[in-house]
């Protein structure tokens, strides 16, 4: 069947990733080929050009725009203070001068005789990146950034909110399907990677925020929770810069739906472990989701995998990514050439699948989650 | 130059690569084949071409013979045995074209460079004006902040004032922006404004950006002349844009011509086609992220991209921006808010997956209905004549309220809708493509509905460019579904009350208001046609008069829409409406 499904979301024991941190903008790069970082470590950082200012000299001092640049106190590349006088008209016989000031602090940086307008420019600011993850720096990218290895456990979630974190991984739900209740989260979780069950509230993502914990991690959420947390209703998939006060991760979808055995297996048994997180999603070409990676060393006997894209075949462990068996799982039982015909009337490409309690089902492809096993 | 015997032609999408084969038997032009595969520009594979080369192959296997070489290169000229005379391309793929445009006064300049983008086929990310409100740095942060591939500068007639276009100049010399596929070329500007400041602007930007000077395409308040300026954003797009894109450069040296973006290839087709019939024709293509909208008014075109309404990612937007009540009320069943609401999430974050239940669908083609007229209700609102006219008011002028500014969108007037992309084109039933089409945009009086049979508009659109002959008979043969005609007329009505009689072929018709109701036709019969709307109603030959004409057949058939238009005719009460859509989608058999 091709590609003719949706690529699993990777939950790997073992991986290992190489992480590109790379600047906006050309720049400056902090460490070295080989240097072992932390994940809060600056790696590269530059100067993103300041804001600018453009003054109407001609309009503000009552003059013909091809008088402005004789009419100028400072010339194109000097640096001036907010506040210093950058122009003044010659009035009339000496007298009734206007003079003009700088809004901003800055370097001037050009004069138009045919606009009447100065432009300045405010002084350039830093912006850094960190390394995200413990891990090695394997390669340089010029003066942009640089990439970032490091083994560990890697899962990713299908949606999220709010950008790079990390702390100590709480596994505070007892099993999947638990709901997670505000009084679970005590002072104690601060600065940690809480990880839920199946549906997470909106008293729990305010408790949460209230208490400093870093991360969110759960199975769903109500679409109508999530509107009321970020204030708005999402209406393109691409997020990672708000500013909740926490990064939220959903692993599995909208509505209260169990988290993934696996998931919620491989997040215990590093319960305590330092997590790095991400909530940046993007549902466009170039897709990005969440992530949540735990750096550790790989068990004895595993190479680090998950690079090769696992196809769709018979006994491939599968999930059903929508309704009427969202999330159930299922194994390939065959894969038909002939388009077969869905309840909604469609002739589409199947998979005739085995749920877990035996019974089969004819299910497009295009509605199969590879397991990757 | 010899008429190719067999033509492949592909259309890059940003998730799939389509490829047709077209070929001549027996004197006529027909489509062969269709293949289709994973679109390639993104890593790993980072090469556009391999998909190309994949979609060519399932081309091959389905015809039997073979296409690619064995270093994968197309095999031209075809000798009989294999190969094709001749490869075509359009593409969109990783966001199509992106452009920011900018001019002087945001409903006149501005809205003629955002005509002039639209129409080569760019997404208008955002459109500058100098008096629009903002602040020099929040417009310097937001042009940085975009990077668009492109950006299209104009503003101020020849001859007239210099000052603001020069002042936009600075804007961007100062935002020092970079494009989007890379910090290693010079962002390109093409200047179409006023001609007596291109000295000015070449002296500003020129160090700092790849600018290309074109003719005004606003020469005078009168008159638009967008074509230099879409012109030079096409070849731009070639030169600078695709250059960058990853594979691109072997995919331009595989074509026989200039790669086209997919919405000016659409365009160009329902341009063609709408001169071929001397008619108003709209055509929309409903994708995943997108909806494009074309329309042709009295030869005039004009198309629209609404860049955050489609089926998949950008599903929630719509949801977001029609609100739920709007969604819910084409739903023929009872859903709470909250399922809706995580249903059409879900899908979001799992775009290719496809309804499974009868429900699920249902609730798609609510979706659905609701992109679509938001989509055209944003095309009416762009689709204007020229604003700041100087006009010579007379008595009739002073009581015109819409002075020739007004949308350029008449529906009475639209001869034909044309429907496009997955949600329609493989809806599992036409009839319901058809009503889809028909709440959506409420046609008024006689209107042609039709489909895209399997997407291959872009296809035809660049093929049309080289073979208009070829391109036109191939989109009337292989790619247009006629689904009939919907017959609607216009004016207040009152349930129960007859809205139009008369005669169909043989059948006499009586439409009460609010009834929706399906005469079959078969597609290539036509019916002839006496209808008289009730007072004060309008069918298209004026309010009460008698409609004379012919009717077109399709795979529906006519559709008899008395369910009122301006208002359209909703009940009240939720628990009505919900009979209301069940009746209309059984009377149309969807």
């Amino acid at each position: 069947m091709g590609n003719a499904y949706v690529p699993g979301l990777k939950v790997l024991e073992h991986t290992t990733l190489h992480l590109e941190r790379r600047l906006p903008l050309k720049g400056r790069v902090e460490v070295r080929l080989g240097d072992r970082v932390t994940h809060d470590q600056i790696v590269a950082r530059t100067e993103l050009p300041g804001r600018v200012e453009m003054i109407n000299v001609a309009a503000r001092l009552g003059i013909d725009a091809a008088d402005v640049p004789a009419h100028m106190l400072c010339q194109s590349g000097d640096s001036v203070q907010q506040g210093q006088e950058i122009a003044r008209s010659h009035g009339f016989f000496g007298l009734f001068k206007d003079s003009l000031t700088a809004p901003i602090s800055g370097t001037l940086e050009s004069v138009s005789s045919v606009s009447g307008q100065a432009v300045l420019r405010a002084p350039a600011h830093t912006v850094s990146i960190t390394a995200y993850v413990d891990g090695e720096v394997s390669e340089i990218l010029g003066d942009e950034g640089v990439i970032v290895t490091a083994g560990g456990a890697l899962v990713q979630g299908i949606f999220g909110v709010g950008g790079e974190s990390a702390g100590p991984l709480r596994c505070l739900a007892s099993d999947p399907e638990a709901v997670l209740l505000p009084e679970q989260l005590l002072p104690e979780h601060r600065g940690c990677i809480v990880v839920g069950g199946s549906l997470v509230t909106l008293p729990v993502l305010r408790r949460a925020v209230e208490l400093g914990i870093n991360g969110l991690v759960v199975g769903g959420i109500d679409d109508g929770v999530l509107r009321d947390f970020l204030g708005y209703d999402l209406g393109v998939a691409v997020t990672g810069s708000e500013d909740l006060g926490l990064t939220l991760i959903i692993t599995e979808g909208f509505g209260p739906i169990a988290m993934a055995q696996r998931t919620f297996g491989l997040l215990k048994k590093h319960e305590g472990d330092l997590a790095s997180i991400s909530g940046a999603t993007q549902i466009r070409a170039g897709v990005i989701r969440p992530e949540i990676v735990i750096p550790c060393d790989a068990p004895a006997g595993e190479e680090g995998g998950g690079s090769a894209e696992p196809e769709l075949a018979v006994g491939t462990l599968v999930r059903l990514i929508r309704e009427p068996h969202f999330g159930a799982l299922a194994r390939v039982r065959s894969l038909p050439i002939d388009l077969a015909e869905i309840p909604t009337g469609a002739k589409v490409r199947v998979a005739e699948v085995e749920l877990l309690d035996g019974s089969s089902l004819r299910i497009p492809g295009a509605n199969l989650e590879i397991i990757a096993e | 130059m010899e008429t190719p015997h067999s033509i492949i032609a592909t259309d890059c999408g940003s998730t799939t690569t389509k490829a047709i084969l077209i070929e001549e038997h027996g004197g006529e032009y027909r489509l062969v084949a269709r293949g289709e595969a994973p679109t390639t520009v993104e890593a790993p594979a980072e090469d556009v071409t391999l998909g190309v080369r994949n979609a060519i192959a399932e081309l091959s296997e389905l015809i039997g013979r073979p296409l690619l070489d064995s270093q994968r290169s197309i095999i031209k000229p075809y000798d009989g045995r294999q190969g094709v005379d001749m490869y075509l391309s359009t593409s969109s793929a990783g966001g199509g074209l992106q452009m920011v445009v900018a001019g002087v006064v945001r409903q006149m300049s501005a809205a003629s460079a955002q005509k002039a983008a639209l129409g080569a086929g760019a997404v208008v990310m955002e459109a500058f004006a100098a008096n629009d409100r903002r602040l020099p740095h929040e417009k310097t942060e937001l042009i940085r902040h975009l990077r668009p591939d492109m950006v299209l500068l104009a503003g101020g007639i020849d001859g007239g004032t210099k000052k603001h276009v020069i002042e936009l100049a600075q804007l961007f010399a100062a935002a020092d922006a970079r494009p989007r596929l890379g910090s290693s070329y010079l962002l390109p500007i093409i200047y179409a404004g006023n001609a007596e400041a291109r000295d000015e602007v070449r002296e500003i930007l020129q160090d700092k950006v790849a600018l290309e000077i074109v003719d005004n395409l606003r020469p005078t308040l009168e008159a638009e002349n967008l074509r230099p300026a879409r012109m030079k954003i096409q070849e731009q797009f070639l030169e600078h844009v695709m250059a960058h894109a990853p594979g691109y450069p072997n995919l331009i040296a595989m074509a026989d011509r200039p790669i086209m973006p997919t919405p000016a290839a659409v365009g160009a087709i329902i341009q063609r086609i709408a001169a071929k019939y001397k008619a108003n024709v709209v055509g929309i293509d409903i994708g995943g992220a997108t909806t494009d909208v074309f329309s042709v008014f009295s030869g005039v075109y004009n198309r629209t991209v609404s860049a955050n309404y489609g089926m998949s990612y950008s599903i929630s937007n719509v949801l977001s921006e029609a609100g739920v009540d709007n969604v819910k009320r084409w739903v023929p069943f009872d859903i709470a808010d909250n399922a809706l609401r995580n249903s059409l999430k879900n899908k979001m974050i799992r775009p290719t997956s496809i309804p499974y239940t009868k429900e699920d669908l249902q609730l798609e083609q609510a979706l659905c209905r609701e992109a679509l007229r938001l989509s055209f209700e944003q095309h009416c609102l762009l689709a204007t004549g020229l604003k700041g006219v100087q006009k010579q008011a007379d008595i009739g002028a002073m009581f015109d309220q819409d002075g020739g500014e007004g949308s350029l969108v008449d529906l009475l007037a639209l001869d034909m809708i044309i429907g496009s992309g997955g949600v329609l084109s493989h809806a599992p039933k036409r009839e319901q493509a058809a009503l889809m089409m028909l709440d959506a945009f409420l046609p008024e009086g006689v209107t042609r509905l039709a489909v895209d049979s399997i997407f291959m508009m872009p296809q035809l659109g660049v093929l049309g460019e080289v073979y208009p002959d070829i391109a036109t008979a191939v989109f009337e043969k292989d790619c247009l579904v006629a689904l009939g005609t919907s017959v609607a007329p216009v004016g207040p009505g009152k349930a129960g009350r007859t809205v139009l009689t008369g005669k169909i072929g043989d059948e006499h018709v009586d439409l009460k208001y609010g009834e929706l109701k399906l005469l079959p036709l078969e597609d290539g019969k036509t019916a002839y046609a006496e209808l008289q709307p009730a007072r004060g109603l309008d069918v298209g030959a004026g309010r009460g008069r008698l409609w004379k004409g012919e009717l077109s057949g399709g795979c529906v058939g006519i559709l008899l829409d008395g369910r009122g238009r301006r208002p359209f005719g909703w009940a009240s009460a939720p628990e009505q409406r919900l009979d209301q859509v069940r009746r209309w989608a059984e009377a149309a058999k969807a």
